[in-house]
This record gives structure tokens, sequence and C-alpha cells, in this order.
């Protein structure tokens, strides 16, 4: 144990600097993430069926191909077929953005269809453009529901981010198996690795918490006290708002 | 929405663009059929509605009263047949050739200008205050002036009797006081012609007369053509100037409300009255 605390002091410098790079990949993934599920949800609703034949065939693939596979074929697939070299952190933000982005899209589709079609009628009567509608009477109802399976989502893409270990991208997870190897003490660092990855995901939560609050709100919805620290599954959420 | 527009021919009895004297009535229904695959909801619809008039529909659960209203706010395709609105037609255009074909979304953006509507359920904007709810449309649809948009939103808050609730989130509100907001939304775009589906079947029994005396009121002191779809005689008695009973999507009979209710001619309507009053 006492070689552990040592070593990791040794490495600590290491450690932090991988730190960061798996929040960047989580944080920039993510908003690739985010971009693609929102351009791939929009594009399902589509009244042109290529564009919603696209969109779908887009997120079939990434869904149905397995994250590692699109990881391995960023890094080590594409350079000889393309000539084109990512580095293993771009790589990560690429594969996660457009796996999770996939995933991601199902739930702005989902979101969108669950706004009554009364709101959509309210909008029509007062002769708002289909963009007006979409942007101030749809969506922002729609944003509600996302928050909570999109919390799911960051926080899965966040717990891939090891993935990236098998890229030897300088990642927490590297960082700490580095230690871990000069130390020996596989349970305490797995330990460790535990603890720092619920830490992260927790603080997430907490986050988007805050973010759904702040929405609900807007809404005019009631938002207990407490709540806040309260981890929510998207169940519970989607009942809550599917009420309205 | 699913709904084919059948390829229209013009209709025998329509004159081109029959603008031609001042009798010409606002709203027009020319042999309007609307089909939901086998099952046809307005069978061959004829009425007018003169400018300024103030019609009630009534009759039976699923006689084809609301689909009219929700035909006319374009939310609804016909299947059949042409409604004419100050004599242009609503939901078509005309080819260069002088037939008539559906209207794309622009067209349908032009017919809407004159239209307004209130429905049963209110449909207040849940992530707008009361005066954004109000403001939103004129300001961005109507280009209106952000201050004057205001101004006359809390105007018509004021005429709706809340005045104080300018801030309140729609949830906050009553279902009285939500119908209330949605009434002055729908003036804030200055219809020619408000359409009212319903307003108060979805309120508690103390709240409906409020809101019935706010129409009579708007009724009385604007020259706006309504249109209500509505199972409250009384109001159909009070505010109306002409009465058509529906049944199986076809007008039954038509007159004026002491006709109607004190002398009906028809059996279905007498069914219908004897059934609600």
């Amino acid at each position: 144990m006492s070689d552990f605390l040592s070593i990791l002091g040794e490495e600590f410098p290491q450690v932090r600097s991988g730190l960061w790079v798996t929040l960047e990949a989580t944080v920039l993934g993510s908003l690739v993430a985010l971009l693609l599920s929102f351009v791939l949800g929009l594009a399902a609703g589509s009244k042109l069926l290529l564009v919603r034949g696209v969109s779908r065939t887009v997120v079939e693939f990434f869904r149905g191909t397995s994250l590692y596979i699109q990881l391995f074929w960023l890094y080590y697939a594409m350079p000889p077929l393309t000539g084109y070299e990512l580095t293993p952190l771009v790589c990560g933000i690429v594969a996660f953005g457009l796996n999770y982005g996939a995933y991601g899209s199902e739930i702005v589709r989902g979101a969108i269809n669950s706004v009554p079609r009364a709101q959509y009628e309210a909008a029509v009567a007062l002769n708002m453009t289909p963009f007006h509608r979409m942007r101030k009477v749809i969506m922002p109802q729609a944003w509600v529901q996302m928050i909570p399976s999109f919390t799911n989502l960051l926080i899965q893409l966040l717990k891939c981010t090891p993935l990236l270990w098998l890229l030897s991208a300088a990642d927490l997870m590297t960082a700490i198996e580095h230690v871990r190897s000069r130390s020996g003490e596989t349970l305490t660092t797995y330990l460790v690795l535990l603890a720092v990855y619920f830490v992260l995901a927790y603080a997430l939560t907490l986050l988007m918490n805050m973010l759904e609050r702040t929405a609900k709100r807007r809404l005019g919805l009631h938002t207990g006290a407490g709540s806040l620290l309260k981890t929510r599954t998207a169940e519970a959420a989607a009942t809550a708002g599917g009420a309205r | 929405m699913a709904t084919e527009s059948a390829p229209l021919k013009e209709p025998a009895d329509a004159a081109p663009d029959p603008q031609v004297t001042g009798v010409e009535p606002l709203v027009r229904f020319d042999k309007v059929v609307k089909r939901y695959g086998d099952h046809v909801v307005l069978d061959e619809l004829d009425f007018t509605v003169r400018r300024g008039e103030h019609v009630t529909l009534i009759g039976p659960s699923g006689s084809g009263k609301t689909t009219i209203l929700r035909l006319l706010m374009t939310l609804e395709k016909v299947s059949d047949g042409v409604i004419w609105v100050d004599g242009s037609p609503l939901s078509h255009v005309r080819t260069p050739s002088g037939a008539l074909k559906p209207a794309g979304e622009k067209q349908l953006r032009e017919s809407r200008k004159k239209i307004g509507m209130v429905f049963q359920q209110f449909n207040l904007f849940p992530n707008m205050k009361v005066l954004q709810n109000i403001t939103e449309a004129p300001v961005n649809v109507l280009g209106m002036d952000k201050d004057e948009a205001e101004t006359r939103a809390r105007e018509l808050l004021d005429l709706v009797g809340l005045s104080g609730k300018v801030d309140a989130h729609p949830s906050q509100l009553s279902g009285g006081q939500q119908q209330r907001v949605a009434i002055a939304r729908a003036l804030a775009m200055r219809p020619e012609i408000l359409l009212l589906d319903e307003v108060t079947s979805a309120l508690d029994p103390e709240l409906v007369a409020g809101v019935l005396e706010l129409l009579g009121d708007i009724a009385r002191n604007t020259n706006i053509t309504m249109l209500c779809v509505t199972h409250e005689m009384n109001f159909a008695r009070d505010v109306s100037e002409k009465v058509l009973m529906f049944d199986a999507g076809r007008v039954v009979e038509s007159g004026s409300p002491e006709k109607i209710f004190t002398d009906p001619e028809h059996e279905r309507t007498r069914e219908f009255l004897n059934a609600v009053l």
C-alpha cells in the first residue's frame, strides 16, 4: 500500500494529465454525440424519404457495430486506407461521438414525438413557420424530456473512455495502469479506478440534474427540493414529463 | 394527416374567383368531402358564413363539426371539394390552366393569416409565460414591434380579466384562466375569422359561464366572424345569429337560433335537442 502511494505520488503528473485526457475525451466526445444526435434525430422526422433513409442507415450502422471495432478501425485501419493518421484522443472523440450520437438521435426523435400534437397544431393556428414551430414550441418541450436519457448516455460514454487504453492514449486508465505495473498493487489500483470513475460519473449526474431542473423551471414545472441529489432514471423522468 | 387530396375538377357552380358582388360570403364550403380511409366524415358539405356572422355548429359527437374547424385552420386536408375564404381557395392554388391543386406550406401560411383558433384543451405553450404566449406570434409571425405587441397583449389580458397573470406560467393557471389566455392569444393575431372548438368542454362547470360571457362580449364588440362548435345551447342561443345542425357529415338543418330551438323542422334536430336540453 505504501508502495502504491509513493509510486502514485511519483506518477502524479501523468495521472493528472491522464485525468485531463479522460475528461477531454468525455466532454468533446459527448459534444460531437450531442450535435450528431440532433442532426440525425431531426433528419429522422423529415418529410423527405431520402433524408430519413440516410439518418436511419447512419444510426443503424453506428449503433450496430461495436465501439471497440470502430475505435480500431479509426486508429489502425484508416491510416493505411486513407493516409491520414488520427491521434488516439481524436479517434476516441470521433468514435464516441459517432456511436453515442447514433443512440442520442433516437432520444431526440422520441422526445420530439412525445410533444403533444396539440402543441404543433396551436403553433400552426398562430401561423408560425415550420422552423419557428420547432425552435420555439416543440424543441424547448422536447429538450426537458431528453435530459435524463442524455445523462445516461453521458455516463456510459465516460465509462467507455478506458477503452482509450487499447490505443495507448495517455488517459486516466493508462496512467493508473502504469502505477499498477510498477507497484504490483492490483487490488488497490483497481479500487482506486472504480472510485475515480464513480466520482466522475456522479459529478456528471449532478451537473445534468441541475440542467434538468433549470429546463423544468422554464416550463413552470414543479421541481421538488432535494431532487438535485437524487439520481434520476430515464424511466422516472419520462413518466413525470409524459403526463403533460 | 394522411389524406389523399384527389385531383380537383373545377366545381360546376363556382364562377372563377367569385368576388363579383358584395354578397359573396366570407366562408363558403363547396361540396367539401373529408374521408379517413373509407370513413366519410363530411359528405359533400355546402354551407356559407357571411362576414361578421356568428355561427354555431351543433350536432351529435362524430357528426363532423370539429372537422369543419380543423379544415378551416388547415390542420387537415380536404379529400374533395373546395373551401373558399374571402373569394380565394383556402387550401388550393390555381395552376396556370385555371384548375385547382392542393396548396403548399407557403400558400397555406398565406391562408392562415385571416384565421385564428381556440382549442378545447387550450394548448398554451408551457415553455412560455402568459405574456410570451400572446406576443410570440405577433412579434415573430406578423413582425410586430416587441413593445407594441406587449402593450397589446396587456390590453388583451385586461379584456379577458387576467391582467394580474402576465408573468405566470400556464401550469399555474386554472383551466378557465388558461382558456382566457388562449382566447387573448388568438385575438392578438387580429383574425377575421375566429374558430372556437368546444372551448368550454374541458372546463369545470363553475368556470364555463365566465368564458362564455367573455366570448359573448367579443361577439358583440368586434366584427370578427365566429364559428363555434359547442354543446352550450344557451351560448348558441344568446350569441349566434345562425345555428347549423349537423348529423353524419351533412347539414341537417340551419336557421336562426329561435327557429332551431323552438321550432325545429327536422326529426334529427328534435331528437338531438331533446337529448341535450
